[in-house]
Parts: C-alpha cells; sequence; structure tokens
C-alpha cells in the first residue's frame, strides 16, 4: 500500500468522546435510526433502534473504539460504523464485510451503525460519483487488519508470548503452540490499555486469506426492508413534531408577489403558514424559497399547502420552453465550440475521408423520481439544529444549513437515515435547510414532506443535451476523423451565476475521455445557459454521452457495412494505456477524481469486456426475426469498463421491451459481486427508463410533468427477464459501481431498436415513435431527423 | 366536520379513528399508527408504494380515504406474517431482492394478494399484478424470481 493510500484518520487512536460533543439534550425520541438490524441474522426481527444515547449531543465513553470505523463492546459485540450513505447500493454490507473480514471477526457478533456527519473523523461521506469503494477500499482494509493487529498484541500480552506466535481467526485470538484461544470480548480490556499497533505491524489479507470480501454476504438489512420496520427519512418523527408542505416557485427564480393563506388556515389541522425567502440565483444548495404550511399531520399539511393562493413572478426564467431550447441547443452545437480534447487534424482528416457520417442526437432533462421524494427532520432548539435526513451528504447538508441558519457547524448534528434511493438528488441538501428553518421559525420539530409534484418540479434536474457527431472513415471502414461537438447547461450554473456553458470537464465524464483508437479527434463543448437548477443524476453526463457515441459508433458499423460488434472492437484498435493528460485532453479535465497513473485509460480492459459480451451473449448466433435485435456499446465512467449486449423486442405499437442483456463489468477489485450484479440490473432498467419513457419539459418556465402519470419510468412489464451480469476478476484498483451501467445501456438499446426495427431513434425518449414501426419505410442509416 | 367515529382493524387489533373522514388511510397508517412501512411514493395510486390489503384485497392506501373503512379489516407489512416469515419475504431475502428497500412493503404486499389468488403464477400473471408498482432501483428481475421461489416453497 503507497503512503498516499495511508489516510491521516486510519490508524489514529479515537477517544470515544467526539471532539467539540454537545451536551445531551435529547433522550425521548420515540423513533430513532432504528436500521442496525444483526448482520447475520435474516432469521431475526430484531431491529435495534438507536437510543439517543448514540446522537452526536450524547457522546457516549462506552464501548470503546480503537477506530473511528471500529467499536469494541466488553460484551463481544464489535459495531462498525457506516460513514457512508446508503440508498440501495449495498455499502451498508459491503463496508461491514471487508472490516470484519480483516479483522477476522466472528460476522455473528458484528453490527453496523451508521455514522453521524462528521467527515474530520470517518473520512469523506459524500455519497456521490460512485467513490465508497474506490476511495475507501484500502482504508477499510486498512481498519480491520489494524484492530485485528492490536487484539493479537493484546492476547500475546496476557500469555507473555511474542505477537507474532499468535493469530487471529473468527473471533478469537490463537496460540498454535498452546493451543489457548482468547475471544475478542475478553481480549477488550487488555486491548484499550496498549499501544495501537506499529504500522508494520499491520498486514492486508492476501486473496487467498479472505472470508467474505470479494465473495458473497448476505445483505444487512434484509430484514427490515422485508417487514417495513427499515426506518427511511420519511419515517423519522420527534414527540411535538409538525409536518411542513411547501409551495415553492414554479420557475427557477420567482418570487412570491402575494399570498391569500385564509383558505389554508382553514383546513383542520393547519397550524400556520410561514414564509421562506427566495434565495437569489443561482441558489446552490440553499432553499428555493416559497410559502411552507405547518400542520400536525402530512395530510393537513398537503391540503393546506393546495389550498394557498399564490401570486407568482416568474421572473427571467419565466420564457423557458423546452421545444424552443432544444432547437437552440442543436443550434449550439451547430458550431465549434471549446475543445476538450484536440488530437491530430481533423478538418483536414475530414476533407480527405472516403465517406462522411454526421449524425445528431438529443435528450431531454430527466428527474431522479427515486421512489421516497425528499424529506427531512430537523430539530432547531438552543442553538443547536439538529436533522435526521436521507441525505447522501451529511457533510454538504451540515455545512450548507450552518450557512444558512448562521450558526457555527459545531452546533450541527446530522443524522443519516436509510434512502429511499438518491440518485444524485439527496446529494442536494436544499430540503434539508427547508425543515431547519422551518424549525428554528416555529420553535418545535419540523418534518419537511415534499409530494411527488413538488419533487418532480423543483428538483434539480439532469441537463437536457444535444449532440452532434461527425467522422470520417477511409476505404477499409476505418475511423479516422471524430468531430464531437456538445451543448448542455452546466451544472456549475447551479452555483454560479452567468455561466455560459459548461467548461471542458464535464466531457470528460465520457465523451472527451473514451477509449477508441481514432488519429484525429476533436471534442468540443458549446454554448447552452441553464434556466432551472441542473444536478447530478446517476452516471451524469455520461448518460447523454453514452447514448450519443454509443449510438454514433453503431452508425459508422452500418455505414462502414460491418457488423457492429467486430466494428466496434476495430476502433478500439490496439491495446494501449494512455495517459490522456497527455493525449490532447485540454484542462480543465478530470480522471472522476482518480490520477492517470492510477487509473490511464486502458483500451485493453475495453477490449476484454466487449469480447466477454459478444462470447456470452451469443451475438454471432441466429439471426433473429425483424422486431427483435441485439445492440451493443461500451463505455468507460467512473473508472469502470462496462460492455452491454441488450436484446429488444418492438411490439407493433412500438412498446420496447428488453428480455435478454448480456453485462461484462470490469471495474478493477469487486468487494461485494451480487451487489455489483444488483447495480448493473438496476442501472440497466434506470436507462430503460431515461431512454424510452421518460422526460422533463419546461412550458413558460414551469415543469409540464408532475407524477408518474406524466413522468414515465420502466415498469414490470417492459422490466429484463435476463440479466447475465459477467464480472472480470481483478485485484486491480477498484472504480465504480452504482454508476457505469448506465451509460453503455443506452446505446445498446437505441442500437437494438435500429437492429429490431431499421428505425434509428436520435430523439429521446424513444416513447411513441416507434408506433406503427412496421409500416415505417426503414430509412437506414442516416435516417431519423433529430 | 365532526363525524361519527371509525371502528377498523388494523393487523388484527381495534382501532378507533375520529379524524377527518377524507384522509387517506395511508396518512392515517403513518402519521397516527407509525406504522411506517406503508410509504408515500405519488399519492395517486401510480407507484405501488402504498399497498395494504382491505378485507383481504390488494388496496392503494394513498386513494382509500378512512370514511369508507368502517368495519374494515387493514393488513399491512407490518402484519402480513407474526415473525416476518411469509414465503414472500424469506423468498426476497434469499433472493437479495432489495436495494434501497423504499417500494418493497408495497411490492410484497401485493405479490401476497397474487400467490393467495394464483398460487402458481406465470410470467404473464406477475407482470399484470406486479405492473403498478415502480422500484426505480430496478429489482424486478429478482421480484419476478422470489415471487416464483416462494410459489415453489407453498406448493
Amino acid at each position: 500500500m503507497s503512503a498516499k493510500q495511508r489516510l491521516p484518520w486510519i490508524t489514529a487512536h479515537t477517544d470515544a468522546r467526539p471532539s467539540g460533543a454537545l451536551e445531551t439534550h435529547r433522550r425521548d425520541f420515540v423513533k430513532l435510526l432504528g436500521m442496525g438490524g444483526l448482520l447475520v441474522a435474516a432469521s431475526s426481527l430484531g431491529v435495534r433502534r438507536l437510543e439517543a444515547a448514540d446522537s452526536l449531543f450524547a457522546p457516549n465513553a462506552e464501548p470503546w473504539e480503537p477506530h473511528a470505523y471500529v467499536r469494541l463492546g466488553d460484551d463481544g459485540i464489535i459495531t462498525i460504523m457506516c460513514h457512508r450513505s446508503e440508498m440501495g447500493q449495498g455499502i451498508r454490507t459491503t463496508m461491514p464485510m471487508i472490516i470484519a473480514d480483516e479483522m477476522e471477526a466472528d460476522w455473528g457478533t458484528c453490527r453496523v451503525e451508521q455514522a453521524l456527519g462528521d467527515d474530520k473523523k470517518y473520512g469523506n461521506q459524500n455519497t456521490d460519483g460512485s467513490t465508497s469503494i474506490r476511495d475507501f477500499l484500502p482504508a477499510y482494509r486498512e481498519a480491520g487488519a489494524t484492530v485485528r493487529a492490536l487484539l493479537e498484541d493484546a492476547a500475546a500480552k496476557e500469555w507473555g508470548v511474542a505477537s507474532s506466535d499468535v493469530q487471529a481467526r473468527n473471533g478469537m485470538v490463537v496460540h498454535t503452540a498452546s493451543g489457548r484461544t482468547k475471544a475478542f470480548a475478553a481480549l477488550a480490556a487488555t486491548a484499550r490499555t496498549i499501544p495501537m499497533p506499529a504500522k508494520e505491524r499491520v498486514r492486508i489479507k492476501v486473496p487467498s486469506e479472505r472470508r467474505w470480501e470479494g465473495k458473497q454476504m448476505t445483505s444487512v438489512d434484509l430484514v427490515p426492508m422485508t417487514t417495513g420496520t427499515a426506518m427511511f427519512g420519511a419515517d423519522m418523527t420527534l414527540p411535538g413534531m409538525k409536518v411542513a408542505v411547501i409551495s415553492r416557485p414554479p420557475v427557477w427564480g420567482g418570487k412570491v408577489v402575494s399570498v391569500d393563506d385564509s383558505f389554508a388556515l382553514k383546513v383542520p389541522g393547519v397550524e400556520k403558514v410561514v414564509r421562506i425567502p427566495e434565495t437569489p440565483l443561482p441558489g446552490a444548495f440553499f432553499p428555493l424559497g416559497g410559502v411552507a404550511v405547518i400542520a400536525k399531520n402530512t395530510w393537513a399539511a398537503i391540503r393546506g399547502r393546495d389550498a394557498l393562493r399564490i401570486v407568482w413572478d416568474g421572473g427571467p426564467n419565466a420564457t423557458y420552453d423546452s421545444t424552443a431550447y432544444k432547437a437552440s441547443l442543436l443550434s449550439s452545437v451547430r458550431a465549434p465550440g471549446k475543445a476538450g480534447r484536440a488530437v491530430g487534424d481533423v478538418p483536414n482528416a475530414l476533407a480527405v475521408a472516403a465517406q462522411r457520417v454526421t449524425a445528431e442526437y438529443y435528450m431531454p432533462h430527466l428527474s431522479h423520481a427515486q421512489m421516497e421524494p425528499v424529506t427531512a427532520l430537523a430539530n432547531v432548539a438552543n442553538g443547536k439544529v439538529e436533522v435526521w435526513a436521507p441525505t447522501q451528504s451529511p457533510q454538504d447538508a451540515r455545512n450548507t444549513v450552518a450557512q444558512y441558519l448562521k450558526v457555527d457547524a459545531a452546533n450541527v448534528a446530522v443524522h443519516v437515515t436509510l434512502l429511499g434511493g438518491g440518485f444524485g438528488r439527496k446529494s442536494k441538501p436544499d430540503f434539508i435547510c427547508e425543515a431547519a428553518f422551518l424549525s428554528r421559525e416555529i420553535g418545535a420539530p419540523v418534518r419537511v414532506q415534499w409530494t411527488r409534484e413538488d419533487d418532480l418540479r423543483n428538483s434539480y434536474l439532469h441537463s437536457v443535451a444535444a449532440h452532434r457527431l461527425e467522422a470520417g472513415l477511409d476505404a477499409s471502414g476505418k475511423v479516422t476523423a471524430w468531430l464531437h461537438r456538445s451543448a448542455y447547461p452546466a451544472i456549475g450554473a447551479t452555483f454560479a451565476p452567468n455561466v455560459p456553458g459548461a467548461e471542458p470537464d464535464e466531457l470528460t465524464n465520457g465523451a472527451s475521455d473514451i477509449p477508441f483508437d481514432i488519429p484525429n479527434m476533436r471534442v468540443e463543448i458549446c454554448p447552452a445557459v441553464a434556466h432551472t437548477r441542473i444536478g447530478w443524476y446517476r452516471s451524469v453526463n455520461a448518460i447523454h454521452h453514452g447514448f450519443a457515441i454509443g449510438s454514433f459508433v453503431d452508425e459508422l458499423a452500418y455505414a462502414a457495412k460491418q457488423d457492429p460488434a467486430d466494428f466496434l472492437l476495430a476502433l478500439l484498435g490496439p491495446d494501449r494505456v494512455v495517459d490522456l493528460s497527455k493525449a490532447g485532453l485540454v484542462a480543465p479535465a478530470s480522471n472522476y477524481g482518480a490520477t492517470w497513473a492510477d487509473h490511464p485509460l486502458d483500451s485493453g480492459r475495453a477490449r476484454r469486456v466487449v469480447e466477454l459480451a459478444v462470447e456470452q451473449s451469443g451475438w454471432h448466433g441466429a439471426k433473429l426475426p425483424r422486431g427483435k435485435g441485439r445492440g451493443i456499446a461500451i463505455h468507460r465512467s467512473f473508472l469502470t469498463y462496462v460492455a452491454m449486449v441488450v436484446e429488444v423486442e418492438v411490439l407493433p405499437d412500438g412498446t420496447v421491451l428488453v428480455p435478454k442483456t448480456t453485462v461484462a463489468v470490469d471495474a478493477g477489485f469487486i468487494a461485494n459481486p451480487d451487489r455489483a450484479r444488483a447495480q448493473m440490473e438496476g442501472a440497466l432498467i434506470m436507462a430503460m427508463s431515461n431512454l424510452l419513457t421518460s422526460e422533463v419539459t419546461f412550458a413558460n418556465g414551469k415543469v409540464v410533468q408532475s407524477n408518474f402519470r406524466d413522468y414515465g419510468v420502466t415498469r414490470m412489464r417492459a422490466a429484463p427477464h435476463v440479466v447475465d451480469v459477467h464480472l472480470v476478476t481483478s485485484e486491480g484498483l477498484p472504480g465504480g459501481i452504482g454508476e457505469p451501467g448506465v451509460p453503455p445501456a443506452g446505446g445498446a438499446i437505441a442500437n437494438a431498436i435500429f437492429a429490431a426495427t431499421g428505425v434509428r431513434v436520435r430523439q429521446l425518449p424513444v416513447a411513441k415513435q416507434l408506433a406503427g414501426w412496421q409500416t415505417k419505410s426503414s430509412d437506414g442509416v442516416r435516417g431519423g431527423e433529430v | 366536520m365532526s363525524t361519527a367515529p371509525i371502528s377498523l382493524t388494523v393487523n388484527g387489533a381495534r382501532r378507533t379513528f375520529d379524524g377527518d373522514p377524507t384522509m387517506p388511510l395511508l396518512w392515517y397508517l403513518r402519521d397516527d399508527l407509525a406504522l411506517t412501512g406503508t410509504k408515500y411514493g405519488c399519492g395517486i395510486s401510480q407507484c405501488g408504494a402504498c399497498t395494504v390489503h382491505v378485507n383481504g384485497a390488494p388496496v392503494r392506501a394513498c386513494q382509500r380515504r378512512m370514511q369508507s373503512l368502517a368495519e374494515a379489516s387493514v393488513t399491512t407489512i407490518e402484519g402480513l406474517h407474526p415473525t416476518g416469515a411469509h414465503p414472500l419475504q424469506v423468498a426476497w431475502r434469499e433472493i437479495d431482492v432489495p436495494q434501497c428497500g423504499f417500494c418493497q412493503s408495497g411490492q410484497i404486499m401485493q405479490a401476497a394478494t397474487l400467490l393467495t389468488k394464483t398460487p402458481k403464477p406465470t410470467d404473464a400473471d406477475i407482470d399484470t399484478a406486479m405492473n403498478g408498482h415502480i422500484c426505480r432501483c430496478g429489482t424486478y428481475p429478482r421480484i419476478r424470481a422470489a415471487i416464483k421461489a416462494a410459489a415453489e416453497a407453498t406448493r
């Protein structure tokens, strides 16, 4: 392990008392987190409801924490503190299984507890960017190995033998020579009196010693999740709690002109109406503002909110219209933009090409539409702010609430509940600020509940995007020139005023960092002004990059009259390991936060996943009848390489079914293979929604859609029957898992639709565009205008 | 607004409700009884996260008003099985179905009524019964597998 990977908090002696801890002020929670079900006990119904003693404000000196991630109880219970948010990716299982494995703990004695927001103590807690394992695997291994060495030292001391003569094994330390054994529980008392083991004593297991890591572990929250006892943000309550439902400006940057709350206040159960000031544009992580109805229960708050009569001023974005904006994006990509990658001489290569192919693609705004609409509980009392929220980033929540209420962050405690889906929406703490503000205003605990309509209409949306791709092919069909222009409003526009468009670093999310072997390449970002809040959504720009690039490569294969898989392999070229910062990338550029030395672009890894997907899917097998087709795509994002072969069936009415998909993944070392497979299954199904049914549009500055009735998502009938996931076995540095499955699915589904129907859909969502496809003239590779 | 109290049974316990009779069952379960396994996902019967049984039939609790529940027997996910070992719950755990878990109560409650009526469901039966439920994590293939496994186990 390199020094770089040795993070400062890893071997620090941690007093159990958090520094700067606040005094106990609450011990009366009826419900708190309650998500610490027994790690192993799928048979147990026990849901451990955490007591107030676990609060930041109620530091508990017992039991002992030899490490920020590990607590040893004298009762033998080992508590592993999960510092990353659980939103379905399985981190509450994967993190503990790595640590317990390295510790040689008995899994039956382990518990997982959700850590409070405290990034100084635990390291980065922003659960975003598919980073939990790729950033923390060395830390988790070292944490477990450190505690293992400590317990071995304790046993050696008790027995008066050398540490090198004893060995931890499945919850006890063994002295082989004498046959003596001692359980971890019995060693905790001695362990706390001796120094932490020296770094050279801390030895990470070799693969053959691993019990669970890289193998299999039953997920820890299965019992609560199947019995209704798992506690999400919406399930948090405090005595005396009020529920707030808020009317927010329908247009980004809009303001309240006047409010008539007389009808709202007549709704039984409604207690108060409170104005939340509008945050000036762009607003970042702060609330939009608006009018809150405070009530004794959720139903009254919803009814009261709906009874408000508000006159709004739309402000500068009141003319935002998706039809007009689409035209402006397409016009933007028809002119040169800022280069994000420049290799060779593209104009010349295009000029001398035997064949030139051009296509434009469009993808609308999307919303996360996670099943749990955003919600947060806050209690502000005595200058202290305590919140319970389904947040992906407790540190951003803590700091933003502190800024918003103008209090010291040390006086803000953030408890992370289970997240009913996140997908990036819950990395923004605007809704937590709302709860904190309202609690302070009314002097009681408040839980803010967003309705589904609120969640769709006032989100941080995935960028609408247009792409124009042009390629030159030589007489043999080899791609000699690649010109890619993109336009989409920037995420940066949510955080800074007057942003004219995205910067080239957004292209390093799967557009300028592609693994293809093309001698002349130019990838540009073109202007696009934001008229709504833009935010991260699972795999971010790689969603539309993956769709456009994946589709275009397929179009080129048909233009070259080659099999799309063979063409794709040829396009990847000979195996190369490339530091892209020296291969034409233009600053600002990034590599998902990693160095190019650790994670170069490795076209050989891309080739292998394509070959694996081709082989396992039967790509070269029997030709499918008209109406069925296979599509293939490869994409690298979040440092992981994923190839997919998707098989679709397109019904006469244009409905697209995805009966079978083969996924090949090289993510380096994979700690929890079953959860990695689950993420690929989910990524494919989310990509189906993105491509086939989902769309957020604007008219007069307002979101047109309101709920799942008009924001379509994939349901059971269209869902795949077979998702065959193949994980490349590797001890390499880990890449991301949660996001990289989405981008290749976009291209692969679109390509399968073309193979099935001859219709090239370049404008998303597919929606009803394929209705009656059998009678449409197949316009081949150049048809299907945007 | 005051009307006669409504008596009903929830998970076998007698309850009396004397609040707003137009309040959906969903909010009574969640806010009044703290039975939070029943989830709010859309409020317009589009997602299925609030599915409970009323007199044995699957019902979207967000659409069912309290005034229509006099003498009704309501079962929520918390009351599906006394020890949480309904064959579907067992199968769900064996197949490791949930990701975030938020929609799973509703999925299991719907699937339970499917199996009561159709002990050996086909793929088409499952598609029809489960199409009203949304899972944004995309656990559908595992839900299908778990329903089949539970059907197999109860044969």
